[in-house]
């Protein structure tokens, strides 16, 4: 039933353009995607399940259950310092991957472009996926103190690599045959980027950036937990001094939160939007 | 045949071309008028493709030339070759697209074209992975046929097609050719293929490839059924020339 309304819906978007159309389409596909989160929701209380019986198996001074560590989060949030250091932190890991995002793309597009230039930036990439973070956080504590550039700069670093990397591959699998096709047709340079190019590096950049966005977030609590005085990751610091395991949990749940948020929120919505193509092509198929 | 008023050609002289070392193609020499259509026919791996695309201007000849007078050409590839990403609709207007047609403009003209290649209105909606095989063939002569082409290149363009689905189109390309003017340059190993499209075939041999014969059809392409193509064929394959380009027994080569 809830299927073919939905099937109905989908038809409907395709053929129709009036107003009123799109907007029930629109309330129809975010309707779609929450329903769609009941997979992911299952697969987390499963873990939840597992994580509350270990934790009454080994205690609370070792691991609290799920239920006191979020009862300590509950608590934290009230303070608005907490809600500050939680800002601060998705800023700074934004900050970082925000630029690794804007310059890795279009690098790795122009490497991929060039087999010279490809040639020439595998050693660089290999010599940047390599160098652990943590080598280029002393580089970044020397450099920019513990301010934020610092985290920033961590960050940037350690997500550069593999958006560019995706971008290249991207740029690098490229299509001839639909780019003859695209001579032939005589299509102009700017839509030959947007209508064959880009489309198909897409495919190869969402992967790309999910990844990177993982690791911006792993790697800003690292810069600072080492490196500032604010942030989750300095929060993280006086916890463990404190040998507080509840309030340790709580910070991570807070922080794989807001990471989960920025994912499902923003970048898989997107993603969906862009590859519509795929999910039609493959259903019918 | 009505010439529509088109004006142009393509001229192919003492055009020689390699890859690396390897002598691919020798003293080609061809032309094609204004709405005429010539056929290139060939075993496989004889170079045809390459001569297409010589002409087609997609490959720079190593040595001789390629002129080309026509202003809209188009082609169909082997394989429809369709933007996975964009609906049939857009497909089929790319090249309108790119000379800059407007936008409700384009989809009129690609709804029309659809229309007639035998596609419905919902497959107008589809993505090309949405599509059958045939499909995909209707709308690449379609996105072909949009830009109204006064030069068609057709690259075997349906020989992984089902029989009845191929005379549908040949009709369709004839009776397009028939109100356009459009010139035709194919290149087909299906000997009734050509006997169904060309004014002229020219038969090509292979390594290295070059020309060795030369055959005119003066029936004009509606008047040819199918008994006509099937005795024609038959006779055309007995000819020396053929049995030794294709390595047939009896060829004298």
């Amino acid at each position: 039933m809830n299927a073919s309304t939905a099937a109905d819906t989908a038809a409907a978007g395709a053929s129709g353009r009036p107003g009123r159309t799109r907007l029930r389409d629109w309330i129809g596909a975010v309707g779609a995607y929450l329903w769609s989160g009941w997979g992911p929701a299952s697969g987390i209380l499963v873990f939840a399940a597992i994580w509350e019986l270990t934790a009454q198996a080994v205690g609370p001074l070792i691991l609290p259950t799920p239920g006191e560590a979020l009862a300590t989060l509950g608590r934290l949030l009230h303070d608005a310092t907490v809600r500050e250091d939680i800002l601060i932190t998705v800023r700074r890991a934004l900050t970082g991957y925000g630029l690794a995002l804007a310059l890795g793309s279009v690098a790795g597009l122009l490497a991929g472009l060039s087999l010279t230039a490809s040639m020439l930036a595998r050693p660089i990439v290999t010599l940047l996926v390599g160098t652990p973070p943590i080598a280029w956080l002393i580089l970044a504590l020397l450099w920019f103190g513990a301010g934020d550039g610092t985290p920033v700069f961590t960050v940037f670093v350690a997500a550069f690599p593999i958006i560019f990397v995706g971008a290249m591959q991207g740029a690098r699998t490229l299509d001839g045959e639909l780019k003859a096709m695209a001579r032939v047709f005589r299509l102009p340079p700017t839509m030959t980027f947007t209508d064959v190019y880009l489309p198909h590096v897409v495919s190869y950049l969402f992967p790309a950036w999910i990844t990177a966005l993982g690791t911006a977030w792993k790697v800003v609590v690292m810069a600072e937990l080492l490196a500032t005085t604010d942030g989750i990751g300095a929060a993280l610091a006086v916890t463990r001094s404190h040998l507080d395991t509840a309030g340790s949990i709580a910070w991570i749940v807070a922080l794989v939160g807001s990471l989960l948020a920025v994912e499902y929120l923003f970048l898989e919505p997107v993603k969906r939007r862009v590859e519509s193509w795929r999910e039609v092509a493959s259903s019918a198929a | 045949m009505a010439r529509g008023g088109i004006i142009g050609s393509l001229i192919v002289s003492g055009l020689a071309h390699r890859f690396g070392y390897q002598r691919v193609l020798e003293e080609i020499d061809m032309q094609v008028a204004a709405g005429e259509a010539v056929a290139l026919v060939g075993p496989s791996g004889c170079g045809k493709t390459t001569l297409l695309n010589l002409a087609a201007g997609l490959l720079d000849p190593w040595a001789g030339c390629v002129t080309c007078s026509f202003g809209r050409p188009a082609m169909m590839f082997q394989q429809p070759r369709l933007l996975p990403w964009r609906r049939t609709r857009d497909n089929i207007a790319l090249g309108l697209k790119a000379a800059g047609v407007a936008r409700a403009e384009r989809h009129a003209i690609a709804g029309g074209l659809a229309q007639r290649m035998g596609l419905s209105v919902d497959d107008l909606d589809k993505y090309p992975g949405a599509l059958s095989g045939g499909m995909k063939s209707r709308v690449a002569l379609a996105r072909a046929l949009a830009v109204r082409p006064d030069v068609l290149f057709l690259d075997e363009a349906f020989s992984a097609l089902d029989i009845g689905l191929k005379r549908e189109l040949y009709a369709l390309l004839a009776a397009e050719r028939a109100a356009t003017g459009c010139a035709v340059l194919m290149i087909t190993h299906d000997l009734m293929e050509a006997m169904y499209l060309a004014d002229r075939v020219l038969v090509m041999s292979g390594s290295p490839g070059r020309i060795v014969a030369e055959h005119r059809i003066d029936l004009p392409p509606p008047a040819r059924d199918e008994s006509w193509v099937f005795s024609r064929t038959a006779e055309f394959v007995r000819w020396p020339d053929i049995r030794s380009a294709f390595g047939l027994p009896g060829g004298g080569g």
